[in-house]
């Protein structure tokens, strides 16, 4: 039996098209496309694919946590139809606009209240931000072993034996629970829910926590907590000077191509 | 409390010599000393890996810390946290530089917490602020859709960079500095994670990074019996292989060949796309390429707007015909 928490969030849809990606560049943020839900973020969806594999193996319970606001009930329920257990919203204003810093302890603490638990599973870094940094700093706050990039997790005699990719490979580390991991892709597909799984998150009602019920002061998160200051967001220009090579056929194409390179000695 | 000052790059071994990624960030670390009028520290962490302290002494470091311990000669969190907080408070820099690679990754993060201080990842570009001198850290964020330009507000100011973001000096053997061996002091009961076994992953041929001339495929090359006709011309231009992230999900080539954001970073004279969309994360990875080529059936593709050179259509049609004709005018 393993008690795990996974983190996990809303994002703005990454598999939209890029031309649908605009910025709000005196804001200094980004515009939510019209037309395109958000999504649960995909890294997440990895993570709690991790915490299923666990729990189909040795069995135990999945609680999801998410901070966030505006979160719509249909994307952070998608854990709860997948096969989790609870849901635990952060979705008070005051979370909001947070760097890696005030996001990591606000969840840190978040997970202190829930209080057992053997494993903390995050995606090695969010689809928006990119940052890479709360699993990190949940294990330092809370001050657990951690470790990142992991592609695949057993539970051996009361330990965690794990595969942690690496630039040419991977390791396979050991790590002494409660742990903290970072779930990289190579996990594997996450599953799609199931019918079963859609009514039960249906009728699931989440617990939704405000600052005073895990007791942070609201200068310790959300955009009051940044220790970050962004000061730029932008797009970067494309050049697009694309030189179309034509034939007859695709086939003749293909080989004007081989012939055009030759010509402006690239090749 | 005393003044942060000057910056720290970490510099990664990988068998018994300094990284690329090492000597990438010795140059960037460099110039940013430069322009804050501050010196350039360097660590060096491992067992056996003091011999290289004159190298990194070349490649522009003003000053060495060298930390040796067997408990520390594979990179583990625990330990390297330690021994990190340690030269940290000895050399009080006011910046630290680490590599985006699976080392970097793990370590910045977690020691920016451990120090109470903030930590970018993947940053493209580092340079000083001229009116607060702080860092303005540059990094892609949204998948590469944007970029964005942080300042950290705390000391150190801790940052990872890209592979190939920045460039290595020419190695002066004659320069002079400071080699300072620090003790790990490191007690073994306090590191939680033990490495059972390490298994690396050899690709066959030439490493992507290292290659010219890459031949990168995208889901739309459908499987494995599709990879084998980019290896072919891989081979004739003497070349690696790459691709987009979903033929690596689906198991039809090895993820060390994943190309973008989350994979590798290459920056070849020639990168050829083949049924290759142009998404933000994965031209992040391939954007430096000198030249890039696509082969798309989607005249509205992303990859368009990236390419030199395109051809639009079928690529099972084109690719054929275009390695054929390459093949007699390479031997003509």
């Amino acid at each position: 039996m393993a008690n795990v928490i996974v983190c996990v969030k809303q994002v703005i849809d990454p598999e939209a098209p890029p031309a649908s990606f605009k910025i709000d560049a005196a804001a200094n943020k980004v515009v939510p496309p019209t037309g395109i839900s958000p999504v649960l973020d995909p890294y997440a969806e990895y993570a709690v694919e991790a915490a299923l594999k666990i729990k189909d193996t040795v069995g135990g319970k999945i609680t999801a946590v998410s901070l966030g606001t505006g979160q719509l009930r249909d994307v952070v329920k998608k854990p709860l139809s997948m096969g989790a257990d609870e849901l635990v919203l952060l979705e008070d204003e005051a979370f909001a606009g947070g760097d890696s810093w005030s996001t990591a302890y606000a969840l840190a603490m978040a997970i202190k209240k829930l209080g057992e638990y053997d494993l903390i599973l995050c995606g090695r870094e969010a689809s928006d931000w990119n940052a890479g940094q709360v699993g990190s700093g949940i294990a330092e706050i809370l001050e657990l072993p951690s470790v990142t990039l992991v592609k695949k997790i057993e539970i051996i005699d009361g330990k965690a034996r794990v595969e942690r990719a690496t630039d040419n490979g991977y390791e396979v580390i050991e790590v002494s629970l409660p742990a903290l991991l970072s779930i990289s892709h190579e996990i594997g597909e996450p599953r799609y829910p199931t019918i079963k799984g859609i009514m039960a998150a249906k009728k699931k009602e989440p617990i939704s926590w405000a600052p005073g019920d895990i007791g942070v002061e609201p200068s310790q998160i959300g955009v009051a907590g940044r220790r970050t200051k962004l000061t730029k967001l932008f797009q970067p220009v494309r050049e697009g000077k694309c030189e179309i090579i034509e034939g007859e056929s695709p086939e003749d194409a293909g080989a004007n191509l081989a012939k055009r390179l030759r010509e402006a000695k690239i090749l | 409390m005393a003044e942060y000052k000057g910056i720290l790059v970490h510099c990664e071994v990988a068998e018994g010599k300094l990284t690329s990624m090492a000597t990438e960030l010795l140059g960037g670390g460099r110039k940013l000393a430069d322009d804050l009028g501050e010196p350039l520290s360097a660590v060096l962490i491992g067992s056996g890996v003091a011999g290289l302290a004159q190298e990194v002494i070349a490649f522009g470091a003003d000053k060495v810390y060298v930390v040796e311990d067997a408990l520390i000669k594979d990179y583990q969190t625990d330990p390297y946290i330690m021994v990190m907080e340690k030269i940290t408070k000895e050399a009080m820099p006011q910046v630290i530089m680490l590599g985006q690679t699976s080392i970097g990754r793990d370590l910045a993060p977690r020691l920016a917490f451990h120090l109470s201080t903030t930590a970018n990842l993947g940053c493209l570009e580092l340079a000083v602020d001229t009116e607060t001198k702080r860092l303005l850290q540059t990094k892609p964020v949204y998948g590469g859709n944007a970029l964005a330009i942080f300042i950290s507000e705390t000391d150190p100011q801790i940052a990872t960079v890209r592979a190939k973001a920045m460039s290595p000096l020419e190695p002066d053997p004659a320069r002079k500095g400071e080699v300072i061996t620090v003790d790990a002091g490191l007690a073994p009961s306090l590191i939680r994670t033990t490495v059972l076994e390490k298994v690396p992953e050899e690709v066959a041929g030439i490493k992507l990074e290292d290659a010219e001339v890459v031949v990168a495929g995208g889901r739309g090359i459908g499987g494995p019996e599709g990879f084998q006709q980019l290896e072919d011309l891989a081979k004739l231009l003497k070349g690696a292989v790459g691709a987009t992230r979903p033929p690596c999900d689906n198991g039809w080539v090895p993820t060390g060949q994943q190309v973008g954001l989350t994979g590798k970073i290459v920056t070849p004279d020639l990168y050829i796309a083949v049924a290759v969309s142009g998404a933000s994360q994965h031209m992040s990875g391939c954007s430096g390429s000198k030249n890039i080529i696509a082969i798309n059936k989607d005249e509205e593709a992303n990859i368009f707007r990236e390419a030199r050179y395109g051809v639009v259509g079928d690529w099972k049609k084109i690719l054929p015909a275009f390695t054929e004709k390459l093949k007699e005018l390479l031997a003509g």
